[in-house]
């Protein structure tokens, strides 16, 4: 059994409501560091502890903090973000369902490190039923002190709130966020200047995931050197995985960084192996963005080694031949699924997705799905994979936000390793109506021509 | 619902507008605006859907240009500026959910309400919707009515859960 930091009281009854949570040893964190801590001290934690940010873009959330501007007089925000929206990512649901405390815990905790003042959760507006528990677990919180004015007192003052958005996957981009939280449409800030200077209504402000913010509860209990101790090289901790697709036991699991993806996919403690006795086909790691691993390149990388459930080894080979662990997102697919129909389908939801600000976004998106589509229905050419190659490679890197990377990644990577298969639905058009295409021939493999 | 074209008469109850003054208490004196997507989405559940008479009424309670909410509430895909049943069915369609099934369950649904995709059923009850992910792709096939998230969907479970909102079709809120 690994070490849990976050869930290891998700399952005791009552836990979503104060006093079970306060009984096994909720709030210490608080009392901590308002008590013994200065807010530098805090941020010193979390930099030692190695934690990464886990919306999906792993960045070290000790230096983002230390990144915040702290003008005279002027108010600091910290945004939590629960949009969660990335297909195959279902996560930061299950953490604010079933153990709402943590997230508040970690918000007030974090809220003193950054001399933020106000604080809000920004959370997906089709999970308003997690929007009421939260609202529940906020009002315990102000009840019992840890909200409000002069907490515990130390003289300092939080206000919570939590605020909905309205269906919009794009709300998860940090300055989308920031917009949507204004009352406004969903679209993504040109950068600079970044949130940590000009944020929520021009003030500096940090965004965070949720996990991101539940995770600084244990550093600050039992401090940044233990934390770094899990885990494996800068791939600290324990991280929450959503686990989705043809696997016998789907569902949410924290795992200590570091264990080996064939563990992870197949023990019983996980994912249970494949569903039916198929045949593993591919897997995306890291929710719909990342690239799509042949199963060949899911529990080794190309040269051979056991691949790990880390950022760096999951992203062993680049693009060629490896993913990136993204928001813990994975899918898992068996050998009667069809590549070209899932990436039509992710396609679509990006189509669908894009604010429309920036043309290449806009239009190749759709242009993207068009092309999927009569693909996937059987009327494309053999020019068409050429065609989607060229476009996701002109809306790659030209985009206001990375919305455009990543639709484009997705459909690279299935042309990367699944030709055969598009040009089978090119050469086929009768049968790929039909079935499947099946397993992708068990080859060695050859560096991509594309 | 679908009957009408435009609301007449529009006014949150008193509790209502308790509520809404207690979320505008959330943000700073001169950044109410950030009410808007919440308060929008009471707006929708009180009313049904949101027209130009609904979206100029939380206009005016927000002090904010009608304008300023058009542009949201056509941006966000949960709000409807057309008429929509009582209970709207929203099927995730996207990666996971699609490959556990989703299609057949859309299918299902269309054949037993005699809808299509986006269409509202004549008694006015049920409007089916396909939409993108909703967090659920580990207890896929699942769908969304109002509030509540009903996952691993079976026939059986659809039939159920159809039942059940056309006997009430308000259980789908939990309150405002
Ligand atoms: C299109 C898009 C969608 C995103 N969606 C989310 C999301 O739902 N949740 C999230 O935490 N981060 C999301 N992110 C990443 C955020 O922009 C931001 O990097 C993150 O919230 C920072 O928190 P972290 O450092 O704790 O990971 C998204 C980014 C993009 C470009
Ligand atoms: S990349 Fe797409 S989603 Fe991002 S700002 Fe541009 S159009 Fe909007």
């Amino acid at each position: 059994m690994g070490r849990k930091l976050l869930l290891e009281h998700a399952n005791i009854e009552g836990i979503a409501s104060y006093d079970v949570y306060r009984k096994n040893g909720g709030y210490r964190s608080v009392e901590k560091a308002l008590k013994t801590m200065t807010p530098d001290e805090v941020v010193e934690e979390v930099k030692k502890s190695g934690l990464r940010g886990r919306g999906g873009a792993g960045f070290p959330t000790g230096m983002k903090w230390s990144f915040l501007a702290k003008p005279e007089g002027v108010p600091r925000y910290l945004l939590c973000n629960a949009d969660e929206s990335e297909p195959g990512t279902f996560k930061d649901r299950y953490l604010m369902e079933k153990i709402p405390h943590l997230l508040i815990e970690g918000m007030i905790t974090s809220s003193f490190a950054l001399g933020a003042n106000q604080s809000y959760i920004y959370i997906r507006g089709e999970y308003m039923y997690v929007l009421r528990i939260l609202e529940k677990a906020i009002a315990e919180a102000y009840a019992n002190g840890w909200l409000g004015k002069n907490i515990l007192g130390s003289g300092y003052n939080l206000d919570l709130a939590v605020s909905p958005g309205a269906g919009a996957y794009i709300c998860g981009e940090e300055t989308a966020l920031i917009e949507s939280l204004e009352g406004k449409r969903g679209n993504p800030r040109i950068k600079p200047p970044f949130p940590a200077v000009k944020g929520l209504w021009g003030c500096p402000t940090v965004v965070n995931n949720v996990e991101t913010i539940a995770a600084v509860v244990p550093i600050v209990n039992d401090g940044g050197d233990e934390y770094a101790k899990i885990g494996i090289g800068k791939s600290t901790g324990t991280k929450l995985i959503s686990a989705s697709g043809n696997i016998r036991k789907p569902g949410v699991y924290e795992i200590e960084l570091g264990i080996s993806v064939d563990e992870f996919l197949n023990s019983e403690e996980w994912c249970g192996g494949m569903k039916n006795g198929k045949r593993l086909k591919a897997c995306v790691p890291g929710g719909s963005s990342v690239p799509i691993l042949p199963h060949f390149l899911v529990t080794k990388t190309a040269a051979g080694e056991d691949r790990l459930m880390s950022y760096e080894s999951l992203a062993d080979g680049g693009f060629a031949t490896g993913s990136m662990l993204g928001s813990g997102g994975f899918i898992v697919y068996d050998e009667d699924q069809c590549i070209v129909r899932n990436t039509w389908n992710f396609t679509r939801f990006y189509h669908h997705e894009s604010c429309g600000q920036c043309s290449p976004c806009r239009e190749g998106t759709g242009w993207m799905e068009k092309v999927l589509h009569r693909l996937e229905y059987g009327h494309g050419k053999m020019e068409d994979i050429d065609l989607l190659w060229d476009i996701q490679r002109k809306i790659e890197g030209n985009t206001i936000c990375p919305l455009g990377d990543a639709a484009a990644w997705p459909v690279a990577a299935a042309i990367r390793h699944f030709r055969e298969e598009f040009e089978w639905h090119v050469n086929e058009p009768q049968a790929c109506m039909q079935r499947n295409y099946g397993l992708v021939a068990e080859k060695v493999f050859a560096p991509a021509s594309v | 619902m679908s009957a009408e074209t435009t609301h007449s008469q529009i006014a949150f109850p008193q509790e209502t507008l308790a509520e809404v003054n207690r979320i505008l208490g959330l943000f700073p004196e001169d950044n109410k605006k950030s009410a808007l997507l919440r308060v929008l989405h009471i707006a929708q559940a009180e009313f049904g859907w949101l027209d130009v008479p609904v979206m100029d009424y939380v206009a005016r309670l927000l002090h904010i240009n009608p304008v300023e909410v058009y542009e949201v509430a056509t941006f966000y895909s949960m709000y409807d500026t057309k008429p929509v049943g009582k209970v709207k069915l929203e099927v995730c369609r996207t990666g996971p959910c699609m490959i556990e099934g989703a299609e057949k369950i859309v299918k299902y649904i269309e054949d037993k309400l005699g809808i299509k995709d986006g269409e509202t059923t004549a008694d006015g009850v049920f409007t089916l919707k396909t939409v993108e992910c909703l967090g659920a792709c580990g207890y896929a096939p699942m769908l969304q009515a109002g509030e509540q998230f009903h996952e691993h969907l079976t026939e059986e479970k659809v039939d159920a859960l159809i039942e059940k909102y056309r006997a009430n079709p308000r259980a789908n809120y939990m309150g405002m």
